[in-house]
């Protein structure tokens, strides 16, 4: 700097610009102190209840029915009067003006559900308000147009609803994955019976006040909460011709076998371990945030978090450094203060798992790097974390983390970036960062995975179909392919 | 005259001085990566220590035909004191106008810690032979500038004479001498975010004290992307060499609002260091009363009028 | 005494304004005075549509299926209104359903005209369908209001910009809809409403080097002429039906376009 840089200073010269606090007003969100099942349009008691709480805090927020297997059957008979009734028959005009009213509703009461969802899941507000809402009512915007165009999108296949769909969804974005369940399965003309995760159920409740605001008749959706036994009850029912099941390979094995021999329909979006590739000609800052995106946004609660950072090793040092460097930039803290960009765990449960997975990296030999944050004392937290020297078969390489936690490999060439990132059992995402658009499409095209962003990651919309490849599923959600599921046809 | 290399892209080779690697720039990342630090909310006292930082770092400009003695004579009143009914609102950085308007600052700003920056090198077209552009420079500093905001030659540069750009600034920072070079890189000219980071780069080796985004002059100024992409070149150069160069970005800052988010980029992306009227300048105008008229809206919790505050 | 009611002034619509003919001149239909449309209002409405077709073009499509959709709820506000001058309340709630049915159309149009071509090569090739630009439609007589509407939606959710010519007999639904359309969120100038004769106004349109594409629903006797004309700019000419829904209708007024990419190392 020159001899005249004279600085004129009254104030001191700053050590840091702490932002200060700035929460989400709460209070737009009012909540029952107990809530039971809603089936054939009216709130039925629950005989027996559990808590559910902010992760955030511990802090219990309501009493929520613990779904019997006659709570159940009360649902799909419910489910299946309606179907009966009138809904499938209805026309597909109808129909759609139904599920256009619902979208529109949840855009107007976007806030409310957005508060509701961070507080209940953990996530930070500013991703339920930008992302998890926009996206939960675009997708009933969408399905809703093809309610009555279905035979556009099957010429010549005469499509027909399924009858009843049972749905069972995550935890980790509750209020999308309940629209990307229902929205399709209604344009189609079928009637559901829902179970929100046991963790997550209050936007789901809330979400039957939308149903109520938008006159849905009776029955045409039923909730009905409850852990892990009333998603047996669910997929056991012989009254339900379809399920739908978003969540754990694990469990959605259990599913596949349990429906072995009844002819039920079914589709399973299940787990993934995706590689993040980043080549030595790409973008790199905008590589960095896309990674950051990648395996941070949701705390990395996402089943295609590009959890395995495979680095072309001509570049992996500055890489490195910059994703170190970007990671002191992350506030962890407060869901539902709007700078906060990593918030809590969604459950005790998982919280020990990834603690568990992250201890095994340390033992098997990985290096550990977690940027200085502090942490809240109550509640579920864990600071994001970037694993180096990773080889493929440690267990924080080959095994679904769920947690914001990024392990960082390498490789030399594009074949062998292949190699590495189809050698998995899972096949949900990938991505690839490059500048070259021949490579982008070369290695597009030998991605086994359902979803490959290029130069981006995590970016999802209604008429983009979403779903897995070996492990991580069957079945897709989003576009024209996801009515498939939810139709029978004559061709 | 220094031999300015050919900036090779792609395939780096080790240059004098060193430059980190070029690369390119993702436009859609970019753009959803500053429009994301936008959203920070930005409340009580941080945003308190945000507008006092904007008024610190203020270059206060004026730059037309018009301009006289009497009207520089009063932005220099107001750069020195910006609210005479508030004596603790801390003066701007500096005054920016023409050289023919300099010796009027001199005057006015004697003792006062508020810096002159003039614009020279054909401002704001840049379109002149080299020598008549660095003897501008040279003649800016003469008649007491202690900055000079020069142009690059955008001519030159989109139609690949990159060592052309190059030489004209190594010699203006020759001609200045001891006085500040900010570099004007026109970002609204250049087309892509990839040749902002190049002329960001070229600039930075060249010698810039500081970069900066544009003259004002055409609609297209410092809008965050483009903010985000010189502040990523700046950082990579610090990584890659130690020096330290100063950002600045001119024209369409014009609401407190955008101030606040021009800081939260910086803050973000080259941290607290880069917060300083030594490290960081804001071109602008009628920025500074709307920045006053949040201040007084943060002290007193009522929404302002302009009728309160001074037009210079 | 009963109270006297405040008489609607009926003007042109473009560029989301209001405005008289420019000729200064009015006819008489369905009891109202009605601007009567010269060329120059023609050529005004044409420059106005250019102007906003490419904005409309660039909204993503779930934008414009949503603006759309409130379109029709305007018009459902305003039913009662709009029946009195049309055929009736069953046609409204015809010509509603109708611009909810091409609203759901915006977001789809890709999956359904367009996809990925298999071609014998490593090559990346796809096709997408985009709006041809500004689009004349000569609105029919009958379905006032419905058959207005299903002229005017296809073009307009594909992201193109129309001028419309509306019947020149009962033209006040048309205008009653320029009301709604100015609530809706529409960019002005996406649809542009020109009444009056249509003899007179219709050679114009067809001759207009800056107009992409005609369509002859309500042409009448003059078809032959504004075919001929339309060959002027080589025009893309359809012979709308004036009750039919379909993506073939918005498809007409739609582009296609190939891409090629090289797809290797």
């Amino acid at each position: 700097m020159t001899e005249l840089d004279r600085r004129q200073d009254r104030s001191p010269v700053p050590q840091d610009w702490t932002y200060a606090p700035a929460p989400e007003a709460r209070d737009i969100v009012s909540l029952r102190g107990r809530y039971g099942h809603f089936i054939g349009g009216e709130w039925v008691e629950a005989a027996e209840t559990y808590t559910t709480i902010a992760p955030r805090d511990e802090e219990p927020l309501a009493e929520i029915g613990e779904g019997t297997e006659q709570d159940v059957e009360r649902a799909v008979a419910a489910a299946r009067g309606a179907f009966e009734d009138g809904w499938s028959a209805l026309p597909g005009s109808e129909r759609a003006k139904y599920l256009f009213r619902i979208a529109r509703i949840l855009q107007e009461r976007a806030r409310e559900f957005a508060v509701l969802e961070s507080l209940n899941g953990g996530k930070p507000i500013k991703e339920s308000r930008d992302v998890d809402l926009p996206l939960a009512a675009a997708h009933f915007f969408y399905y809703a147009g093809w309610a009555d165009k279905l035979e556009y999108a099957f010429p010549n296949r005469q499509p027909r609803p399924v009858g009843v769909a049972g749905q069972i969804i995550p935890w980790n974005f509750p209020l999308l994955m309940l629209a990307w369940k229902i929205a399709p399965a209604l344009a189609c003309g079928n009637t559901v019976v829902l179970k929100p995760a046991e963790t997550t159920p209050l936007t789901a409740l809330l979400f039957c006040d939308v149903l109520r605001q938008a006159e849905l008749p009776a029955g045409v959706v039923n909730i009905v909460t409850g852990d892990g036994r009333t998603g047996a009850a669910i997929v056991d029912h012989e009254g339900i011709d379809k399920i739908a099941f978003t969540g754990s390979t694990e469990v959605g094995k259990a599913i596949q076998r349990r429906l072995a021999g009844t002819g039920k329909k079914l589709t399973l979006e299940l787990g993934g371990k995706a590689a993040n590739i980043v080549f030595d000609d790409s973008a790199l800052d905008q590589a960095v945030e896309g990674i950051v995106n990648g395996i941070y946004f949701n705390q990395g609660h996402v089943c295609c978090a590009g959890s395995r950072l495979f680095a072309q090793e001509s570049i992996v040092e500055p890489l490195v450094e910059k994703l170190k460097r970007r990671l002191e930039t992350l506030r962890v803290g407060d869901p539902l203060d709007k700078n906060t960009d990593v918030g809590a765990i969604n459950s005790r449960m998982q919280l020990d798992k990834i603690e568990e997975l992250v201890q095994a990296g340390r033992d098997e030999g990985a290096e550990i790097y977690q940027p200085p944050c502090t942490l809240p004392e109550k509640g579920y937290w864990f600071a994001p974390t970037v694993f180096t020297n990773v080889a493929q078969s440690y267990r924080i390489a080959q095994e679904e983390i769920f947690g914001p936690v990024l392990s960082v490999l390498t490789f030399r060439t594009p074949d062998e970036a292949v190699e590495k990132a189809n050698n998995t059992p899972f096949g949900l995402s990938a991505g690839v960062w490059t500048e070259k658009g021949s490579r982008i499409l070369w290695m597009a095209q030998r991605m086994r995975a359902g979803v490959v962003w290029a130069n981006t990651f995590n970016r999802f919309d209604p008429s983009s179909p979403f779903g897995g490849y070996k492990e991580s599923g069957f079945g897709r959600e989003g576009g024209r392919h996801g009515l498939e599921p939810y139709l029978e046809f004559d061709a | 005259m220094a031999q300015a290399p050919v900036l090779p892209a792609g395939f780096e080779l080790p240059l004098e001085p060193r430059l980190p690697r070029i690369g390119s720039v993702d436009a859609v990342a970019l753009e959803e990566r500053a429009a994301s630090l936008a959203k920070r909310s930005i409340k009580k006292q941080a945003k308190v220590f945000a507008l006092e930082l904007a008024i610190r770092c203020i270059d206060l400009t004026t730059l037309e035909g018009a301009d006289t003695p009497g009207k520089v004579a009063a932005l220099c009143s107001k750069a020195v004191r910006p609210d005479p009914a508030d004596a603790n609102v801390p003066s701007v950085a500096a005054v920016c106008v023409y050289e023919n308007l300099v010796p009027t600052c001199v005057e006015r700003l004697r003792g006062t810690g508020v810096h002159i920056a003039a614009v020279a090198t054909g401002f704001p077209s840049g379109q002149y032979p080299t020598d008549l552009k660095v003897a501008d420079a040279r003649r800016a500093v003469e008649l007491g500038a202690d900055e000079v905001d020069m142009v690059i030659d955008r001519g030159a540069f989109l139609s690949g004479r990159y060592a052309k750009v190059y030489d004209e600034i190594v010699q203006v920072k020759e001609a200045v001498g001891p006085a500040h070079l900010k570099v004007i890189l026109e970002t609204g000219e250049l087309g892509t975010y990839d040749n902002v980071r190049r002329a960001s780069l070229l600039a930075m080796a060249a010698g810039a004290d500081f970069i900066k985004t544009s003259t004002g002059k055409i609609p297209s100024a410092a809008t965050l992307p483009v903010a985000l992409c010189m502040l990523e070149a700046i950082r990579d150069v610090h990584a890659e060499t130690g020096r330290a160069v100063g950002f600045k970005p001119a024209g369409g800052v014009r609401v407190a609002k955008q101030a606040v988010q021009h800081l939260v980029l910086v803050h973000e992306t080259l941290g607290i260091d880069w917060l300083a009227p030594d490290r960081y300048r804001i071109g602008a105008s009628s920025l500074l009363n709307d920045v006053l008229m949040q201040l007084r809206k943060e002290r007193s919790g009522a929404y302002q009028s302009p009728d309160y505050f001074t037009v210079d | 005494m009963s109270r006297l009611p405040v008489k609607k002034t009926y003007k042109l619509f473009i560029g989301g304004a209001f405005p008289r003919s420019e000729s200064g001149r009015t006819y008489e239909a369905q009891g109202q005075n009605v601007a009567r449309g010269s060329r120059k209002d023609a050529r005004d409405a044409v420059q106005a549509a250019r102007k906003a077709q490419a904005g409309w073009a660039a909204a993503t499509a779930y934008n414009r299926g949503q603006v759309l959709y409130r379109l029709a709820e305007m018009v459902e506000a305003r039913a009662a209104e709009f029946a009195e001058l049309c055929s009736g309340r069953a046609e409204v709630e015809r010509a509603i359903d109708r611009i909810v049915w091409y609203a759901g159309w915006a977001d789809k149009l890709p999956q359904v005209l367009g996809g990925s071509n298999p071609v014998a090569g490593p090559y990346f090739n796809f096709t997408i369908p985009e709006p041809t630009g500004v689009v004349a439609v000569l609105a029919p007589d009958e379905p006032a209001l419905l058959g207005f509407v299903s002229r005017v939606l296809p073009p307009v959710v594909g992201g193109n910009a129309v001028v419309a010519v509306a019947s020149e007999t009962s033209p006040l639904a048309a205008i009653e809809l320029a009301e709604a359309i100015a609530t809706s969120d529409l960019p002005g100038g996406v649809v542009n409403i020109l009444t009056g004769s249509r003899a007179e106004i219709a050679p114009h349109l067809a001759l207009h080097m800056d107009v992409n594409a005609i369509d002859l629903c309500g042409a009448d006797g003059q078809s032959t002429e504004l075919e001929e004309a339309a060959a002027e700019n080589v025009k893309r000419v359809v012979r709308g039906r004036p009750d039919v829904q379909s993506p073939w209708e918005i498809a007409a007024f739609l582009e296609l376009k190939t891409v090629w990419h090289p797809i290797g190392l």
